[in-house]
């Protein structure tokens, strides 16, 4: 006994699956007939934000996607760059805030697992995982539950499965009380003549069903988190998907297998709206019509419905077309495994998605309006209005610099993240040659002699508040900063946009002005955006998160053992700083932490400069003239010595005397393109010159020594007690 | 010397494993995967790795004791060829009945990775060989459940006979392990069993080599 196909579809019925009256009014002329309760379900898969990017894509085209090493941008389940000698890296950055906030656990679990099956359907063995994580202010009642369970969750299912988590990001503002954000990064490895893609090819082709059986959780999880919440989220509990991650490594070891064996012609992982968006992608790319038979489809439940079974999002599956005469062989990896196999469908010349139930054809729908052919909008935005300059000589300098540096190292936003990254396993594969805790996650590349990647994952949410175009540019710039200070080059970036309600002018604002900033530092670094995601109705009650557009990147080091480090100074040597001196505290650390105001500007990228320095410091580390280096980001130059010396272990003396402008604006003023290095003291006038050469500013700062940090008659204090205060926060706060 | 790594699924230390046998000892290990029941008698070391066989889900490393490989392993155990549990392999001989104890869940209650600092209890074994008594090593832990357990007898009995191989040094015990006991060994002293993995500590792209020694004792190829 199955739920009938036939139940009457009423306006409320439409708009509880997210459907607006114009959408149902163009699903009415696009098929000429009243759309059975199967069908309505797969438009509302396949027309919700989530899937369709139907706010955001006008905007998205605007990103420059091509570059020299793009082997394959935006639009496939991953980006592919070139990284020499036949090697590929894939990447990609996915959200699932909205799963994470209703079940934290699972939420996060099966984000990390969703964008770990992105990478190895492309054909790539995941080598590095990276977590943007936000969440609401320390003090409100949820927040330690959010941040056990996801970090949990982030940990269970990537350490079972097996990558290593290099890098990532952990902030809290009151913003995200009502939804936090978890974007999962994942990065594998491939040849780049064995890179594998969804668009299917040639007629009458068996389509596969590989993996784990079919249930009904997730159903309708991608329409659910293309809405905003309120006071109901409880009820939203059953949309969120439970992960295995045992299953999914067995299902990476097979398909790795399978795609060895010349068996597959196009696959796609099912990820938001399962069964439905996986076929329908693959026939419309390939511009054929798909047919499914949901009596082939191994199901772990009972009496499942259509419906159900084409909008659950049970997780560690995959779709596949298949050639006919490799089934024996595929399927025996399959069973070798302890997997399903089952050929579900097949590939028609009709270009029509026609979904077979017991004897019913349930859906018959036109494939292409579908998938690539969904609705598009033109949302109206309005410019978010720029803030009065806020000058530092209208900001109160600290009472006591030792104090406020002290507070700010162990503040919930600055303090140490061992609490959360000694919960990942950032060893797995025997590569990881800088683990979290520095500017950039870096690992070998397996089988090469010397090559590494550095990847980063950066945003910070309160100057794309201040200003989207700034902040947006500001994301990228600080990306491809921490890449360059490990000495690698910056290839390529995959974006991650979290923004709340875009049908609100002043968000649609947020998010256009954020993806105009993103762009023109993506086109001025040589950065482009090859994968990506984006998360809208980020809000609950009508309250908003900060504008996040999360960017990963990835650089390469042609030679790991000329990388710096931040932890890695030695006695004696030269601390410079490259770039110019600090003056800009709107929207700072500074000014939110100690005096306790967020307003003012964010600082100016000047993406000229942060070239031009960039280039610079990847030369000297190259080099091999530099022991250690840092970015100057949030909380200025006294934040990045700080962090400096505790990563060392070694204190250092710092004069300000060649630096203009007021104390406080020079140590803890955000200006951007900037970096510290260290050098050994026979190799810094060498260093000095060679910036000076090179049109790049730099100030002499001091020597490393001692145990203690000093700065001018400023600030002197014991690099214990910095790293007493840095690392006590966060285990303080889950005790 | 030959080695071989078994392959189970759920096992994901495996690569790190093969890795670290065939540069410590300049051949790649062979692979057993978990249906097969004989292993070639020309082996001498059968290593199992880290990881989560079959996903951890009844009790870390049970499923995988019951599987007719092990069998097949314990029988080679008892004939004196060596084996070398890590992680999730400990896990699989104790459940196995292989050596003595259990492994519960971390005091924290939380997965765990970080550096930890070993004292070599034994250095008489065919697995320590390259180190001295007493010496300190530095190697990484991830575990979610290693937390050692065994009775007052059993653990006064296997100080006994020098069965403690490894414990926590300098209040580094990252999961409340009766003892600070890191790895022992059974009372033939073939078959080892330790949470922390030296196959993560072996060259110099890993920060240090301290692991490289118990691989070169197992393999015997001691480098002076």
């Amino acid at each position: 006994m199955t739920i009938s196909n036939s139940i009457a579809i009423t306006p409320e019925l439409v708009a509880s699956h997210g459907l607006k009256p114009d959408e149902y009014q163009r699903i009415l002329d696009l098929i000429g007939r009243e759309p059975s309760f199967t069908e309505l379900g797969i438009f509302s898969a396949m027309w919700n934000e989530h899937c369709s990017y139907k706010s955001s894509k006008k905007w998205l085209r605007t990103l420059p996607t091509k570059g020299p090493r793009v082997i394959q941008g935006p639009g496939e389940n991953a980006g592919v760059v070139d990284i020499d000698d036949g090697d590929v890296v894939v990447f990609k950055m996915e959200s699932h805030n909205h799963p994470s906030y209703i079940e934290p656990y699972q939420g996060a679990a099966t984000g990390v697992g969703g964008i770990l099956r992105d990478v190895f359907t492309m054909g790539a063995r995941p080598i590095a995982a990276m977590n943007a994580l936000r969440f609401g202010a320390p003090d409100h009642p949820k927040t330690k539950h959010l941040v056990s369970g996801v970090v949990a969750g982030v940990g269970g299912y990537g350490n079972s499965f097996g990558v290593p988590t290099v890098g990532g990001e952990v902030e809290f503002d009151e913003r995200y009380n009502g939804n936090i954000l978890v974007n999962a990064f994942a990065a594998g490895l491939a040849k780049s003549d064995a890179i594998f893609l969804s668009e299917a090819k040639g007629v009458g082709l068996p389509v596969v069903y590989l993996g784990a059986k079919t249930g009904r959780d997730g159903v309708g999880g991608a329409t659910m988190a293309s809405a905003e919440f309120d006071e109901s989220i409880e009820e939203k509990r059953p949309t969120v998907q439970v992960g295995d991650p045992f299953t999914e490594k067995c299902l990476l070891e097979a398909c790795l297998e399978l795609m060895q064996t010349g068996a597959v012609i196009a696959i796609q992982d099912m990820g938001a709206a399962g069964l439905t968006c996986s076929a329908v992608e693959m026939g419309a790319k390939g511009d054929l019509g798909i047919e499914l038979n949901l009596d082939q489809v191994p199901v772990r439940e009972e009496r499942m419905t259509a419906y159900e079974m084409m909008l659950s999002e049970s997780q560690e599956r995959m779709l596949m077309v298949l050639q006919p005469e490799k089934e024996e062989e595929a399927k025996a990896i399959f069973v070798k495994w302890g997997l399903d196999f089952a050929i579900v469908g097949k590939t028609t010349d009709d270009l029509r998605f026609r979904v077979l139930h017991q004897g019913d054809e349930v859906a018959n729908l036109p494939i292409k309006d579908l998938g690539d052919q969904a609705p598009e909008y033109d949302r109206p935005w309005t410019e978010t209005k720029g803030r009065a300059p806020l000058p530092a000589s209208e900001v109160a300098a600290p009472s006591d610099y030792n104090e406020a540096l002290l507070k700010l190292v162990g503040s919930p936003n600055q303090a140490s993240r061992r609490w959360v990254w000694e919960q990942y396993d950032t060893l797995i594969q025997g590569n990881s040659l800088q683990r979290p805790g520095g500017d950039a996650g870096v690992v070998r590349v397996e089988g090469h002699p010397s090559k590494g990647l550095a990847f980063s994952s950066d945003v910070t949410p309160r100057y794309v508040e201040a200003d989207p175009f700034e902040g947006g540019k500001q994301a990228v710039a600080e990306c491809w900063r921490n890449i360059v200070a490990t000495g690698a080059e910056p290839l390529a970036a995959t974006d991650n946009l979290n923004f709340g309600n875009p049908e609100k002018p002043e968000i649609m604002g947020q998010l256009v002005g954020a993806i105009k900033g993103i762009g023109e530092a993506c086109k001025a670094l040589d950065f482009p955006i090859v994968s990506g995601n984006v998360s809208l109705y980020n809000e609950t009650n009508g309250v908003a998160i900060l504008p996040t557009p999360t960017i990963a990147g990835v650089g390469l080091l042609p030679d790991w053992q000329k990388m710096a480090k931040i932890g890695s100074a030695q006695q004696d040597d030269k601390l410079i700083m490259i770039g110019s001196d600090g003056s800009h505290l709107g929207s700072s650390i500074y000014l939110r932490d100690i005096c306790d105001s967020i307003e003012g500007p964010p600082p100016e990228v000047d993406l000229a400069a942060e070239r031009r320095n960039g280039k610079f410091v990847r030369s000297v580390i190259r080099g091999g003239q530099v022991t250690a280096c840092h970015d100057i980001s949030s909380g200025g130059l006294a934040i990045t010595l700080a962090e400096m010396a505790m990563a060392s272990g070694k204190g250092a003396h710092i004069s300000l005397s060649e630096q203009r402008g007021p104390a406080h604006a020079l140590l803890f003023g955000e200006d951007q393109a900037r970096y510290v290095v260290a050098v050994p003291a026979d190799l810094a006038d060498f260093v000095q010159a060679s910036a000076e050469g090179a049109g790049v500013p730099f100030r002499p700062l001091g020597t490393v020594n001692g145990d203690r940090l000093v700065i001018d008659d400023l600030i002197d204090l014991p690099v214990v007690d910095l790293a007493n205060a840095h690392e006590s926060w966060f285990p303080g706060f889950m005790a | 010397m030959k080695s071989a790594v078994v392959q189970l699924p759920g096992l994901n230390r495996d690569r790190d494993m093969i890795a670290a046998l065939t540069k410590i000892s300049g051949k790649a290990p062979i692979t057993i995967w978990q249906t097969e029941t004989a292993i070639p008698d020309d082996v001498d070391l059968i290593v199992i790795p880290g990881g989560f066989s079959y996903g951890d889900y009844l009790r870390c490393g049970a499923i995988a004791a019951r599987m007719p490989v092990l069998q097949a392993i314990k029988e080679k155990a008892e004939k004196g060829v060596k084996v070398l549990g890590v992680c999730n392999g400990f896990q699989i001989l104790v459940e196995a009945g292989m050596l003595p104890g259990v492994l519960m869940r971390n005091t924290s209650l939380r997965f765990v990775c970080k550096d930890v600092k070993l004292e070599v209890i034994n250095a008489d074994t065919d697995f320590t060989r390259a180190y001295a008594k007493g010496q300190i090593i530095r190697c990484p832990v991830a575990h979610h459940d290693g937390n050692y357990f065994v009775d007052e007898e059993t653990l006064a009995g296997m100080e006994d006979r020098g069965e403690i191989i490894f414990r926590y040094a300098e209040g580094t015990n990252p999961n409340g392990s009766l003892s600070d006991i890191a790895g022992v060994i059974n009372s033939r002293g073939n078959v080892l069993g330790m949470m922390p993995h030296p196959e993560n500590l072996i060259e110099a792209a890993h920060g240090g080599n301290d692991g490289r020694g118990i691989f070169a004792s197992a393999l015997e190829v001691i480098a002076a």
